[in-house]
């Protein structure tokens, strides 16, 4: 029952398989990496560095970039040759996040562009 | 102290649920009066609500849906009456107030406590046999997951005699169900007891997504599943996907109506389209989550009964797979009424089109595997072939609902609680129906009676489509969905069709209980001794019926698909292997407790009872502390006790070499 | 109820087993239950997605209240962000000393962990205070509704990780770091992480896109 065999894609998300000094680099190279992001973040939506309409386009950006960081430094995703569950599962949720957000901002913009809007109803009534 | 909970609370002026209160009360404090009597507590308790066993667990899973089947029918066939009486100037025997509560329980019970407790019965009971393993891979989780679903079903219950249900429909659409329009506690009994099943069938999702994918028997690869496996794991990943956005849409309907918020409702900003778009972008989802583990119980029927292998085993598990992606992408077919501009509306449509394909695929690979096998007609292989036939009309009506233009004519209309009907019935239930018969002998140890459950398959085939097609007509008549009394007195005829065909399914139900009644008595000339009734292709057949508690005495080394039937043509099932001691995991009170206390504190929530929720919550935090505070505890059964439960089952064989 | 074998072609060619196609038999306990948690975390994230999206649908509503740019202090944002960054950080440190089975290093870095998350809290809840204080509370519009509900699930499941945390570290103190408590251990950092990633969603979109 307990066969586990490094040659089948048994790896899970968080699982060390470092040595631990290179482990330790990595949680210090990934807090290092984030930082940088989180501030490049801050820099961007408080300066006009970028072009204004480009911000949120910016922002976004640099979001998925420190995520990337958390994913494969803190979580050590990607970084074994065997994980493919690991990775197909998380594609599978970004997927489904990107359906749900995107969808819904696409949907009720469309739905608001054609109809009233509720609180335009409730004024016009008033 | 009581909150909103008065005398008031229980309909003394109302005849019909009173009555029906009062005598579901009395069967079952019979009921439970009888165990008492007989001294049966401590067996259940030991044996089945403390039990962590996937095979007992699906076993209850499916009894509560059967239940519920029974529940959920006596809503139609009042609905059905209704409608064949409340015509032109007479206005029948449901007030408007009760008629409405009776459609949202019907729909809230079909869909959330009898199609999700069968299928997901059927999955606890065999997936892990099919794998060729010893349980799911958290068991006690597997039976927290049952008991909130339980609870669940025992709070839409209770709603019939304290209180009222809910007069929104299943949807519960605001800001019809915010606080301003429906200040009840009916509301409240939908949202919180499928906030508490929802959790169960979350949890159900996580653990069979890591059984399928971590536990599965030496060399069965990926493709060397069984196709059952495949379309659990779809629709465990969709059930992962999907029930937290009904999570969080619910709870952001429970903050509008508890703290005063907006998200749905007409003032403050609130935007109710946002609770369409997140219910559905659950709903849709939730149709295929239903109908995938039915595609595979005839997936297995088929290829057993036509005694060949499943034809093109891989575009099978592609089109599995291809469904359980595009069916996140086409939930918009629900509203396209609502106003979307000509692109969404087109996109969706197309959508909606497309995930036609892959089904259409499924279709051919059955109708191929029957193609030039020898076809035995069981009542499972009846139910698939009737399945065949009546889902591809379900489909192809459909397909016209995704036709943006045809929508509009037809939304909401009678047209479209026959489409969904056809696809739930003749996809699901009648899947549902076709793995009882199938699995029945693997879990009991003797083979359901042929004969009653052939009758019962030709009433519920009939009367199906007695019931069914008349309101296809009715709706293209222009018939609305939800009537109480209906206006047009032309329509009558074709009501009382329908009416009609209700009492011939309400006969397939006698029949199917006449059924299992005559086979439990007749159960000693219909023993399984071989474990292996109906010359199945799987693994589950592979072990006795019913299985040990560790279902595999030694795991099954798996070469092909359709690793049982390979072994048998090789010889190798008359080897004994060498026994090994055995782990299995204890009992576990954890799951009825903690369901215990969530019943309490949802039944609180839904009376403004607050000192109860805080207590209830309290007790079912600490349950699930103390559960996973203590060490996994496991027994352990000795390598000689299986080698003399083996010997005992299959005689002596050759030794392992 | 036997009936006649018809024998059809094999359908599958008997293969060699392949690395990667996973036919190497039941996983390890631990990877399956790390494995079974990290589904658990997606299905979280796509719950905390709906909330996003309903952020985003209804971050404009504000129904003549107050709006994001008036009501966000940045300086409080930034110092969340730090504490919970390197709460990560000192959270992954732990993970490793567990690992290591060395319980006092671990305890060190719980504790440095509980106390950066405890500041988060602190901050956060003062600044949810302040709002109500403002008259700005959930129910004063539905940006703020979802405003409070997006934020504070995020809150609710941080302060659900401390006491989560406490109660497994008097596990290691009772137990010592066997391996049921390590399993359990690695449960909760990839949760922790988990938090981590679902707040830089919430700093992008809700308070560096509303501040501007």
């Amino acid at each position: 029952m307990n066969g586990h065999d490094h040659v089948f894609d048994d790896r899970t998300p968080g699982v060390e398989e470092h040595e631990p000094s290179a482990s330790y680099l990595s949680y210090t190279a990934g807090l290092g990496l984030a930082i940088l992001a989180t501030i490049a973040s801050f820099i961007v939506s408080q300066t006009d560095l970028l072009w204004p309409p480009g911000i949120p386009a910016g922002l976004v950006v640099l979001a998925f970039a420190q995520i990337g960081v958390h994913l494969v430094f803190f979580l050590h995703l990607g970084s074994g040759s065997d994980n493919t569950n690991n990775i197909l599962a998380l594609a599978f949720g970004v997927l489904v996040v990107f359906l749900v957000i995107g969808g819904s901002i696409w949907i009720i913009a469309n739905l608001n562009e054609n109809m009233t809007a509720m609180d335009h109803m409730m004024q016009v009534r008033h | 102290m009581l909150g909103r909970l008065t005398w008031a609370a229980i309909p003394f002026n109302e005849p019909i649920p009173l009555l029906t209160g009062a005598v579901v009360i009395i069967v079952i404090l019979a009921a439970l009066g009888l165990v008492t009597i007989k001294g049966w507590w401590p067996y259940l308790w030991r044996e089945w609500i403390t039990s962590v066993d996937h095979k007992r667990i699906g076993v209850m899973y499916v009894v509560l849906g059967l239940v519920m089947l029974l529940r959920g029918f006596a809503d139609a066939i009042m609905m059905r009456t209704q409608q064949a009486l409340a015509i032109g100037d007479a206005q029948g025997y449901l007030p408007p107030e009760h008629y409405d509560q009776i459609f949202s329980a019907h729909g809230v019970i079909m869909i959330f406590f009898v199609a999700m407790p069968l299928v997901i019965g059927l999955m606890n009971v065999v997936v892990p046999l099919q794998l060729g393993v010893r349980d799911v891979a958290f068991p006690t989780l597997n039976s927290v997951s049952f008991w909130l679903t339980a609870t669940g079903a025992l709070l839409v219950n209770a709603s019939l005699v304290i209180g009222n249900f809910a007069r929104t429909s299943w949807w519960n659409y605001p800001p019809l169900s915010e606080l301003t329009f429906s200040p009840g506690v009916g509301v409240d009994y939908y949202l919180w007891s499928l906030q508490i099943s929802g959790i169960g069938t979350l949890l159900t999702g996580v653990n069979f997504v890591a059984t399928i994918l971590k536990l599965r028997a030496p060399g069965m690869t990926y493709f060397r599943m069984p196709v059952f496996c495949w379309t659990a794991l779809a629709t465990n990943m969709m059930i992962v996907a999907a029930f937290p956005i009904l999570t969080a849409t619910f709870m952001m309907l429970l903050l509008d109506r508890y703290l005063g918020m907006h998200f749905f409702t007409n003032d403050g900003g609130g935007n109710q389209m946002m609770y369409v778009n997140l219910f559905w972008a659950w709903g849709h989802p939730e149709v295929y989550i239903l109908v995938l583990p039915a595609f595979g119980v005839y997936s297995e029927v088929v290829a057993t009964f036509s005694g060949k292998a499943l034809f093109s085993y891989r575009s099978m598990v592609l089109a599995t797979l291809g469904i359980c992606v595009l069916s996140l992408m086409v939930w918009l077919h629900h509203f396209f009424t609502m106003g979307a501009g000509a692109d969404v509306n087109a996109f969706f449509g197309m959508m909606s089109s497309i995930i036609a394909v892959p089904t259409g695929v499924k279709i051919f690979n059955w109708l191929f595997t029957m193609y030039r096998g020898r076809v035995v007609y069981t009542t499972s292989m009846l139910y698939s072939v009737g399945f065949m036939i009546t889902f591809v009309i379900g489909g192809l009506t459909g397909v016209l609902l995704a036709v943006p233009p045809v929508d509009f004519v037809l939304h909401n209309s009678a047209f479209l609680v026959a489409h969904f009907h056809n696809v739930i019935i003749g996809g699901v239930v009648f899947g549902a129906f076709a793995g009882y018969n199938y699995w029945f002998p693997k879990v009991f140890g003797f083979t359901l009676d042929d004969r009653w459950g052939k009758a019962g398959f030709w009433c519920w085939l009939g009367g199906f489509w007695l019931a069914f097609t008349p309101l296809y007509v009715l709706g293209l008549m222009g018939m609305t969905r939800r009537l109480q009394h209906i206006p047009d007195p032309s329509w009558r005829p074709l009501l009382l069709v329908a009416e009609l065909g209700a009492v011939v399914i309400f006969c397939g139900i006698l029949c199917q209980i006449a059924q299992l009644y005559v086979s439990i008595r007749t159960r000693e000339r219909r023993r399984d001794l071989t474990g292996d009734p109906w010359n199945g292709r799987t693994l589950e057949w592979a072990t006795a019926s019913p299985p040990p508690a560790y279902n595999f005495a030694v795991l099954p080394q798996v070469e092909t698909i359709d690793a049982f039937w390979y072994m048998k043509r090789t010889g190798r099932t008359r080897i004994e292997p060498a026994y090994e001691t055995i782990e299995m995991p204890r009992n576990s009170a954890t799951g009825f407790v903690t369901a215990f206390f969530a019943t309490i504190t949802g039944f609180a929530l839904i009376w403004h009872i607050w000192w109860m929720v805080i207590v209830g919550f309290l007790a079912a935090a600490v349950t699930v502390l103390v559960a996973g505070w203590s060490d996994p505890r496991e027994r352990e059964i000795s390598a000689e006790e299986i080698a003399r439960l083996e010997r005992a089952r299959l005689g002596p064989r050759q030794p392992a070499e | 109820m036997s009936m006649a074998a018809i024998d059809t072609a094999p359908t599958a060619v008997r293969t060699e087993l392949v690395p990667g196609r996973g036919g190497g038999g039941p996983a390890s306990k631990r990877t399956v239950v790390a494995y079974g948690f990290w589904i658990f975390i997606l299905s979280d994230i796509v719950m905390f997605s709906c909330l996003f999206a309903a952020y985003a649908v209804l971050s404009g509503n504000t129904a003549g209240g107050p709006s994001g740019r008036e009501l966000f202090n940045l300086h409080n944002v930034f110092a969340e962000t730090m504490c919970l960054l390197l709460s990560s950080y000192t959270c992954g440190l732990g993970a490793l000393s567990a690992e290591r089975r060395e319980p006092m290093r671990f305890m060190l870095f719980a504790a440095v962990t509980f106390v950066l998350g405890a500041a988060f809290l602190f901050i956060e809840v003062s600044e949810f205070a302040g709002m109500v204080a403002r008259g700005a509370g959930p129910g004063r519009s539905a940006f703020l509704s979802s405003f409070f509900t997006l934020v504070g699930t995020h809150g609710a499941h941080v302060t659900g990780g401390l006491i989560w945390l406490v109660y497994l570290v008097a596990q290691v103190v009772a137990k010592g770091l066997r391996p049921a408590v390590l399993r359990r251990l690695l449960c909760w950092s990839l949760f922790w992480h988990a938090l981590d990633i679902v707040w830089i969603g919430v700093l992008t979109l809700v308070y560096l896109m509303g501040a501007r």
